[in-house]
């Protein structure tokens, strides 16, 4: 690649790590201004994650995310209005105000949520992936979820079936450490969680969860593989949450030494250092650069929280709607997955 | 040969195999199992995204033997033997219907069913709702439910009536050979989820179908016999109890009306209305547990908005309290029997008659 096309690519990866950091450290705020309600699970820390592995993906690709989805969602092109809308509760939220910050949907960008039982969207995952193995279709369906649902017996039955199936899908393993509270050492005998993914016959490994660019090379990597091979992959991103799992935690079961350790291998500063040390900006360059983000991130989340605030309710009337099919309206025979 | 011409090739080779050349007689005699065969090969020969998959689904035949013979006829990849893992299938169907294909999922029985409900309940019931309209599971979920083959508590009971609490999904339980026959086609094509329960004292039962199929709905219960003097509700292995029962009473010049619910969501209310408001009593058979149970439901619908037509309580006859035993005599002791239906008739139609 030239230095252009590195520089394009690196700070379109920082770029899009500064905005979705800055839309949840709003939403924190909103939260507190009860703009925001019910659980809200933020993924600061974990962005390299977010942009790495989505931002690789083609349009026409899945993505089968969980309830700490909203850099997913963010980094696969959910417009922002329609995700602050969604968790204002409002009716242009995108997904009619139903779903809330865990429940992100957008079908025409093959965007399947926001699952909130863990491990839940992993057979759903491979289901889209069985029926493109089934029609010759070339798409991956990424399916992210952490070292939690790893635990599930969901995750099991999945690895074991997509491997025994040939099914192109890619696991992403979120590992960020903590399933909610419970490190991992206490919740697995064993924490190597790539090799034990390796054992169900599935191509595995481990990467840096915390370098952006790892991430989207190793995304790209098994990317590759699965869709040369149509079978699965499974990666290990290794990771933090800097943020404690929701809002409603104290986070008392970690040392605070911990956090401020794993802040050191904060993914936006390592990334601007690395575009110093590469010699593809200059210290000042990258201040100038980052100033002109910040302000046109803050401009567009500004735009969000007022398109949201002043968005209508769901009418009460409507309660019922979307349970079954109706007669115009909603989504009847699924082209593609994509609504009609 | 690409994965999609050898589905292509197998439809083609089902399609011949249906349109092989035969002196059609005007009805043929078959059995519920083979009902729900032809029901199957005949969704699986129209539309090529149809494929079935469940445990033991393909070579194995079907583990009661519905599918014995599909996967001869379309091939592996469209009748799926899966490993014993029934949240990952379930909810892989789920995700093929998401994607547009046309998933059958057979779960062995309802009681096994319980390690797929995650899915059943938090994706194929929910998505549409959970993305305000944007997504839509047409999937079928076929499973055996019901006691009376002396199997035990762990594959005899019957819990359709928690799926028919469940909003997002429709529950069908066909009685009759014609709804095996017919019901699976419309289920297929629905842009919902439906659970298909299939008792599994039926399966064995035979008579004579029209040769050509007839097309039923999934949306009406039936009265399968006129009667004046009571209504007696049932579904899936309790319809013929309730028949036999009514035959018991004719006797004793009680004359009962059996409705057959066929759909145990959404209910069709207007039929059991209908017919309460001629007979003004009412007997509902449920194999299920007499609490929280299905006939709970349909008492309380009948106390909501037909009070004034009865002109005795409603009687419920349920399974006993219990997990169903094994011994043959224990296990028909906790089911609800014909003689158990008719005495419950005696004792409504004696009440102010």
């Amino acid at each position: 690649m030239t230095r252009e096309l590195f520089l394009e690519l690196f700070t379109g990866l920082l770029r899009e790590m500064i905005r979705i950091r800055r839309f949840e450290e709003k939403c924190v705020e909103l939260y507190s201004a009860t703009k925001i309600r019910g659980f809200l699970h933020l993924c600061i820390g974990e962005e390299a994650v977010a942009v790495g592995v989505v931002g690789a993906l083609t349009e026409d690709d899945a993505v089968v995310s969980t309830y700490r989805e909203h850099g997913h969602a963010l980094a696969r092109g959910v417009p922002m209005p329609s995700i602050m809308a969604e968790m204002f509760g409002k009716a242009t939220g995108c997904s009619g105000g139903r779903g809330g910050s865990m429940h992100l949907f957008d079908a025409s960008r093959r965007f399947y949520g926001g699952n909130a039982i863990v491990a839940g969207g992993l057979p759903v995952a491979v289901g889209l992936a069985l029926a493109d193995h089934l029609t010759d279709d070339r798409a991956v369906t990424v399916c992210l979820f952490g070292d939690g649902a790893f635990a599930e017996g969901e995750f099991h039955e999945c690895a074991n079936l997509a491997a025994l199936w040939d099914l192109p899908v890619l696991f992403c393993c979120e590992n960020n450490r903590y399933a909610m509270g419970t490190a991992l050492a206490r919740e697995h005998a064993a924490t190597d969680l790539a090799m034990r993914a390796a054992a169900y016959g599935m191509v595995a490994w481990t990467v840096d969860g915390m370098d952006v660019i790892a991430v989207r090379e190793a995304t790209d990597r098994a990317l590759e593989y699965v869709r040369d091979s149509g079978k699965p992959c499974f990666l290990e991103l290794r990771t933090y949450r800097f943020r404690a799992h929701s809002m409603y935690d104290p986070d008392r079961y970690r040392d605070k030494s911990e956090i401020e350790t794993w802040k050191k291998s904060d993914p936006i500063p390592a990334l601007e250092a690395r575009l110093v040390s590469d010699g593809l900006m200059t210290p000042a360059e990258v201040e100038r650069w980052r100033a002109a983000v910040e302000a046109e991130v803050e401009a567009e989340i500004a735009a969000a929280v007022e398109a949201a605030d002043a968005a209508p309710l769901e009418p009460v009337e409507d309660l019922l709607r979307h349970v079954m099919t109706e007669a115009t309206g909603d989504v009847v025979a699924p082209a593609g997955g994509r609504s009609t | 040969m690409s994965r999609r011409s050898a589905m292509t090739v197998a439809k083609d080779a089902a399609v011949e195999a249906m349109t092989a050349p035969a002196v059609a007689p005007a009805t043929v005699t078959t059995t519920f199992r083979e009902a729900l065969r032809e029901a199957h090969r005949e969704a699986l020969a129209r539309d090529p995204r149809v494929f079935l998959m469940g445990e033991d689904v393909g070579r194995y035949g079907g583990s009661f033997a519905v599918s014995l013979g599909l996967l001869e006829e379309f091939g592996e990849e469209r009748i799926r033997d899966t490993p014993l893992s029934e949240s990952a299938f379930t909810g892989a169907g789920i995700g093929a219907a998401l994607r547009g294909l046309r998933p059958i999922v057979e779960i062995m029985t309802v009681n096994f069913s319980l390690l797929a409900l995650d899915q059943i309940v938090n994706n194929a019931a929910t998505l549409r709702h959970m993305s305000g309209g944007q997504l839509s599971v047409p999937m079928v979920i076929r499973m055996t439910t019901g006691a009376g083959r002396q199997l035990a508590a762990q594959h005899s009971h019957s819990l359709e009536g928690w799926y028919a609490s469940i909003p997002g999904i429709r529950v069908i339980a066909p009685a009759t050979l014609e709804d095996a026959r017919g019901m699976l086609g419309p289920a297929v094509e629905d842009p919902d989820p439906v659970v298909l329960f299939e008792h599994g004292s039926l399966y064995n039962l035979s008579g004579t179908l029209p040769a050509e199929p007839v097309r039923v709905d999934i949306a009406s219960a039936a009265v399968r016999r006129a009667g004046t003097d009571v209504t007696v509700i049932a579904y899936a292995g309790g319809l013929g109890k309730a028949l036999a029962a009514a035959d018991l009473l004719v006797a004793e010049n009680i004359s009962a009306e059996v409705i057959d619910l066929r759909v145990l969501r959404p209910l069709d209310d207007a039929t059991i209305m209908g017919s309460v408001a001629r007979t003004h009593r009412v007997i509902i058979v449920d194999e299920a547990w007499r609490t929280g149970s299905l006939a709970g439901e349909i008492s309380a619908r009948i106390v909501e908005q037909a009070f004034y037509e009865l002109d005795a309580p409603i009687e419920r006859v349920c399974a006993a309290e219990v997990p169903v035993p094994y011994a043959h005599h224990l296990e028909e002791a906790a089911l609800p029997q014909a003689e158990g239906i008719a005495a419950a008739a005696r004792r409504v139609v004696g009440v102010h008659g």
